[in-house]
């Protein structure tokens, strides 16, 4: 029952991470690398918490709430990523720079709206019952009931299935679909896509938006899930970071994804559920990073062709340099 | 005859310095294949290029079927049925074939692999090749890749297909596979326009041939009313007097020794093939050969940058008085240096590895030898005086010596680049294509630069692609094909046509035997053929 | 004849620009990015002439505040320098956060095992223990880049994590614990173990304007510069010319890391007299708005860090004074920095309109022309290959 549980907690930490990862994905296929994850993510967990507050305040708390503020959350990390986007694509800025920028953009424009939307509502920021139940475990019912399944499956909020369900789609089409060919080709070779008469330019703007927008979902969960609703300024906290290095160990496949968020997100909470004496819980907390340098170093040494970062991504492309 | 396909009318490009076209004309009928000859910057590409949306021209009209089109970009001429199949392939290389297939299709709904891959491999069959639609485009070889990009252009419904020195990359029984493919093509009624400098190829595939001459349109022949001589005429022109001399050095002295040289690529391929031959100081050793017949590696691994995988490379010194043969093999380029050898090269790729494009003229001229004064800052007085120096000497436009070298012409570039090396004093210089990009005046300050430093007794090699100049410039000319040396010949004897079949694969000694059987073409003065066997180095074949 | 010739926009490569343009595009950008923070003070119902004044005021007006600014500009400055000093190597450093971190935690070794050496030798000790600590810190993703080519951006960024639970799992170490408190923390510098003040402020601006002034020269005029510049601008140029790169990497590496450790022992030695989780506060990051609003020249960057410096303090005192939350200063700078990258643009490139005509483009070669063809220098490659 213990592991059940563990695999639970480690499914839900690992959820946010998920989602970031797959807007990575999704934006690095298209051929830019956008180290802006953290701000899109703080972007859209203020995004989303302001837009439940307000949601309460004029409409209604509960699931109307939680709708218009993951609505909201796709939107702020898609703003991030437009401007990101017009940036590099349009106006050819250095995607390290701009990504690295947005960063600190995002974490700013979180915190100085997440302070004075806090001021507005009397000190602290927070969501209203119904509105937290929204974001809470899902009532399947029995199904929740049902032995082990129950717990390892049919217990979680709706980010989760969110979170799954947009990587099973996200693989689909990459692997299914014309259009998702197209962006992969854009990604590794934009000048033999151009020549394909396929719309680079339109192709990278829609793949970094949407990802930006996935960004954005997986910082609502950090403020919506895992900080229940309140304003903690510091609630992403790395995770953006994480995020862009699980995409190398995903190998930039959605369905990886899937699992490297899983035990990333089992050794953030390691500590909770295995404890070895002697081992402090500060040097716990090292782990996810540590384990991000050496999975780092070892796909590095161990390249393979097909699981490569796309080729142009990081580097600008404009036709006229053909 | 029928109404034209494709009609280009006056066509005119310039480049910064140099016209690439002038008014030059074109026409492609149904079923017909259309070679379109020149030498190494004569416009076929451009042309092409014009065509296929990459360049569009300062003026000129374009038909296809009699009425006018407008090409501003790729789209555009794919949308008019038109395909162009360059020398560096447009295919994304993780991909299948198929996929780089489907990629080209507009439509966007899902994707249906096992249907392309089947149709593909029906295609293929059609023409009389296999491709296997499954396999990822990195694994395959250069021809499938050309095949591949064939199918492509089927595929897409290309009616006008245009190739760009197909065979430059292919051994000859791929070359004739490939031809086998495009005559199954003009039976379907395709219209072919292949872009070549080879006579045979012309001869043996083409219908009509249009040859164009420094931009210019020289002519349209049919290729059954022409023969060899006509074509090579029209092509060369009358053998050119570029003013290059060729001072005559009494006392040469030994340098270079290269023996049985071997080269790998990264894919573990031989680009290098046992290559042997020498070259001594006051003389000029000029490499012809067709693209990437193994010229940069060979440069390359004189001067440390490429890895050898066997034979040596014997570079004569005074050590201590005595002369000594140090081997260069396995050396870095600052071992080079360290060693007190002075070898300068000016690499095929001047701003990506010759130069630093961000950096000025200043710290582009000391790249070398800033290490060369103690102390903790680089000099920057004496590499001033020395670049001022150049940009007077070779009349290098640029507007500061504190310009970055990206915003200099390409011409200016490069007199940067010869003029540092030259001015290094070496005792072996390497210069690959030193005058590509360059315009008439600034190519021949080059020619005088190379034979000033012959007559200071310096060893130089010098891999060009223009056969006029090599042939008049250098003392011997050694032929590389397929990373083999074909051999090693007095330019003063054998003709261009010789060369010129021997860069194609030939050897020296069968080039011989046609000599021998009355191919008098093959030698500019017979009188002087008996003597070459015995001064002339015949490298090559015999050797392995 | 053809009426499908049409007007189109044409991007048109610019002649370099002269100097004073090139100012005046950056002035412009960062009016354009503090028009944008107008737009959203107004929106968030604050007369944004007002704060701007204020954040002036309460930067620079009284001794005070200016003195507090300039503490702020030190480590800015010094970290702007490091993380630039790896950048012209292209080598995306952003661990100087953590590296800063690291150092600090070393330079406090002395004062911890060693608290009875006398006192200018445990001040010289500390720093030397920061800077060697922050260089082998940074070190370690350049042995991992040069070897196998792995990531230093996120390398580097992990490692910021990694000191900063380091410094949390010290606290709770005995040796190191304030005993006097009942928060885990790591134990303050006494008064032997800080450094003297000059006008008031910490020695640290005094290092940070010679050292601003020494990596210049460094980096523009000095053999080790010089071999940064070209690694950074082509690796194959560099190869060509006998340097070796990988050595090179790893010794710039190490002193752009060794930077940032002097500036944790600054901070803790000189501001903070304490090493703790705010240590490094944000000044890695901040620095690479730092860098590159500076173009990676360190002279360029003392104005950069004291204007920044502005922002930060008059963030603070916005927020004491008007209520406006002080992450406006990250926001402000994430904008500005945004607006001088989109505006680096038109440094290269202007808009044209043009018509598409057959003889439109004649006379477009000359090489004298005020404006290039955009593909020129590559096509006239191409073209004639």
């Amino acid at each position: 029952m213990a592991l059940i549980n563990f695999i639970n907690a480690a499914i839900l930490a690992g959820t946010p991470l998920l989602l970031a990862t797959l807007g990575e994905i999704l934006t690095e296929k298209s051929g830019q690398l956008n180290l802006g994850v953290e701000g899109m993510m703080y972007m859209g967990a203020i995004a989303s918490l302001a837009a439940a507050w307000y949601s309460e305040q004029y409409l209604a708390p509960g699931a109307i709430a939680a709708v218009i503020a993951t609505v909201f959350a796709f939107l702020a990390g898609a703003l991030g990523a437009l401007i990101y986007a017009f940036l590099t694509i349009t106006l050819r800025a250095n995607q390290n720079v701009t990504g690295l920028t947005l960063s600190i953009f995002g974490t700013g424009f979180a915190k100085f709206f997440g302070e004075i939307l806090s001021k507005k509502a009397g000190g602290y920021i927070t969501c209203a019952e119904p509105t937290k139940a929204a974001f809470a475990k899902l009532d399947l019912g029995g199904l929740s009931e049902l032995p082990v399944l129950g717990k390892l499956i049919f217990s979680y909020n709706f980010l989760v299935y969110l979170a799954f369900s947009a990587a099973l789609l996200l693989a689909l089409f990459f692997r299914k679909t014309r259009v998702g060919l197209k962006l992969r080709a854009v990604g590794e070779d934009p000048a033999a896509a151009d020549a394909s008469a396929i719309a680079v330019i339109r192709y990278k703007y829609l793949a970094t938006v949407i990802g930006g927008g996935l960004c954005g979902l997986g910082g609502m969960y950090m403020s919506m899930v895992n900080q229940k609703g309140i304003w903690v300024p510091e609630c992403v906290s790395g995770y953006g970071w994480l995020a862009v290095a699980l995409v190398i160990f995903a190998t930039w496949s959605p369905l990886r994804a899937i699992y490297c968020a899983i035990i990333f997100g089992a050794l953030t909470i390691l500590s909770l559920y295995l404890q070895i004496p002697g081992l402090d819980l500060q040097l716990y907390g090292m782990l996810p990073y540590l384990v991000t340098i050496f999975v780092l170093i070892f796909t590095s040494i161990k390249q393979k062709r097909e699981f490569m970062m796309p080729k142009s991504c990081g580097v600008n492309y404009f036709r006229e340099e053909r | 005859m029928a109404k034209p396909r494709l009609r280009m009318e006056e066509i005119s490009k310039r480049f910064a310095d140099v016209q690439a076209l002038s008014a030059v004309d074109l026409d492609l009928y149904d079923s017909e294949i259309l070679a379109l000859l020149g030498e190494n910057g004569s416009g076929k590409s451009s042309l092409m290029n014009v065509l296929s949306g990459l360049y569009s021209p300062d003026s000129g009209k374009i038909f296809i079927d009699e009425k006018e089109v407008e090409i501003q970009k790729p789209a555009d001429a794919y949308a008019l049925k038109i395909a162009m199949i360059h020398q560096h392939f447009k295919l994304v290389e993780t991909l299948t074939a198929a996929e780089n297939i489907i990629l080209s299709d507009p439509e966007n709904g899902l994707l249906n692999r096992r249907e392309v891959e089947k149709r593909i491999a029906d295609m293929a069959k059609f023409y009389g090749f296999d491709i296997d639609p499954k396999a990822k485009v990195y694994k395959m070889s250069i021809s499938e890749r050309q095949r591949l990009e064939i199918i492509k252009a089927l595929y897409r419904g290309a009616e006008i297909l245009v190739l760009d020195e197909p065979t430059a990359v292919l051994t000859p029984q791929e070359s004739q596979r490939l031809f086998a493919i495009l005559r199954k093509m003009r039976e379907q009624g395709k219209s072919i326009i292949i872009i070549t400098h080879k006579l045979d190829e012309v001869l043996s595939l083409s219908d009509r041939v249009l040859i164009l001459r420094k931009g210019e349109r020289v002519g349209c022949l049919e290729t059954a009313k022409t023969n060899p001589r006509e074509l090579g005429e029209a092509l060369v022109g009358r053998r050119l007097d570029l003013e290059i001399k060729r001072p005559e050095i009494a006392n040469k002295s030994d340098c270079l020794f290269v023996n049985k040289l071997t080269c790998l690529d990264e894919l573990g391929r031989e680009v290098l093939k046992k290559i042997s031959f020498d070259v001594q100081k006051g003389e000029i050793l000029g490499i012809a050969g067709i693209a990437k017949s193994g010229q940069k590696e060979l440069c390359e691994a004189i001067s440390g940058l490429h890895p050898v995988a066997g034979g040596s490379i014997l570079l004569r010194q005074v050590r201590d008085g005595i002369e000594v043969d140090e081997n260069l093999v396995g050396l870095s380029p600052r071992e080079i240096i360290d060693r007190g050898i002075s070898l300068a090269f000016v690499p095929e790729d001047r701003l990506g590895m010759g130069l630093a494009p961000s950096l000025d003229l200043i710290d582009n001229v000391s790249l070398k030898t800033y290490e060369n004064k103690r102390g903790f800052l680089v000099d920057r007085e004496e590499p001033k005086k020395i670049a001022a120096g150049l940009v007077e000497e070779l009349d290098i436009a640029t507007p500061s010596l504190e310009t970055p070298i990206k915003s200099l012409s390409g011409g200016n570039v490069q007199k940067v680049l010869v003029g540092r090396e030259i001015h290094s004093a070496p005792e072996l210089l390497i210069v690959a294509y030193p005058v590509r990009g360059l315009d008439i005046n600034s190519s021949l300050t080059i020619y005088k630069m190379l034979n000033q430093q012959k007559e200071k007794q310096v060893a130089i090699i010098f891999i060009g692609e223009d056969l006029d100049v090599l042939m008049s410039l250098s003392d011997r000319l050694m032929i590389l094909a397929n990373g083999q040396n074909m051999g090693i010949v007095d330019p003063r004897i054998y003709s261009k046509e010789a060369i010129g079949l021997m860069m194609t694969g030939k050897t020296l000694a069968e080039v011989d035997q046609l000599i021998a059987d009355d191919a008098p073409e093959l030698i500019e003065a017979k009188a002087s053929f008996k003597h070459t066997g015995e001064n002339i180095y015949a490298g090559g074949q015999d050797e392995q | 004849m053809n009426n499908n010739r049409r007007l189109r926009w044409q991007l048109v490569k610019r002649r370099p620009l002269s100097q004073a343009k090139v100012l005046l595009l950056y002035l412009l950008a960062i009016f354009t990015a503090l028009l944008l923070g107008a737009l959203l003070l107004l929106a968030i119902g604050h007369n944004p002439l007002i704060v701007y004044k204020q954040i002036l005021t309460g930067s620079l007006a009284t001794p005070t505040a200016f003195k507090e600014t300039i503490k702020i500009t030190i480590p800015l400055l010094l970290c702007g320098i490091a993380v630039a000093i790896s950048f012209k190597l292209k080598f995306w450093n952003i661990g100087a956060e953590g590296q800063i971190l690291f150092g600090a935690t070393a330079a406090m070794i002395a004062p911890i095992y060693l608290p009875n050496l006398p006192s200018t030798l445990k001040l010289i000790l500390m720093a030397v223990l920061a800077i060697v600590a922050g260089g082998l810190y940074a070190l370690i993703p350049a042995f991992f880049k040069v070897r196998w080519g792995t990531n230093e951006t996120l390398f580097t960024l992990m490692l910021n994590y990694i000191a900063l639970q380091l410094l949390r799992f010290l606290q709770y170490q005995e040796t190191w614990q304030d005993i006097g408190t009942k928060f885990p923390k790591i134990r303050p510098l006494g008064d032997s173990e800080v450094l003297p003040r000059l006008f008031g402020v910490q020695i640290g601006w005094v290092i940070a304007l010679v050292l601003a002034v020494f990596f210049y020269i460094y980096l523009k005029r000095s053999k080790h510069g010089f071999e940064i510049a070209i690694v950074g601008d082509s690796i194959n140029t560099a190869k060509y010319s006998g340097m070796n790169v990988k050595t090179i990497i790893m010794r710039t590496i190490f002193i752009s890391g060794a930077v940032s450790g002097l500036v944790g022992y600054l901070n803790v030695a000189g501001t903070d007299y304490a090493l703790t989780e705010s240590t490094a506060g944000g000044v890695g990051f901040m620095a690479i708005t730092v860098a590159w609003l500076a173009a990676l020249n360190p002279l360029g960057m003392i104005p950069v860090a004291f204007g920044l410096s502005i922002l930060q303090k008059g963030s603070l005192s916005i927020q004491s004074t008007l209520g406006i939350p002080a992450s406006a200063a990250n926001l402000l700078s994430g904008l500005i920095l945004f607006s001088v990258l989109g505006s680096e643009f038109f440094r290269n490139y202007q808009l044209r309109l043009r018509r598409n005509t057959e003889t439109g483009s004649s006379g477009k070669g000359d090489f004298k022309a005020e404006t290039e063809h955009l593909p020129y220098q590559k096509e006239a490659r191409d073209g004639l290959n």
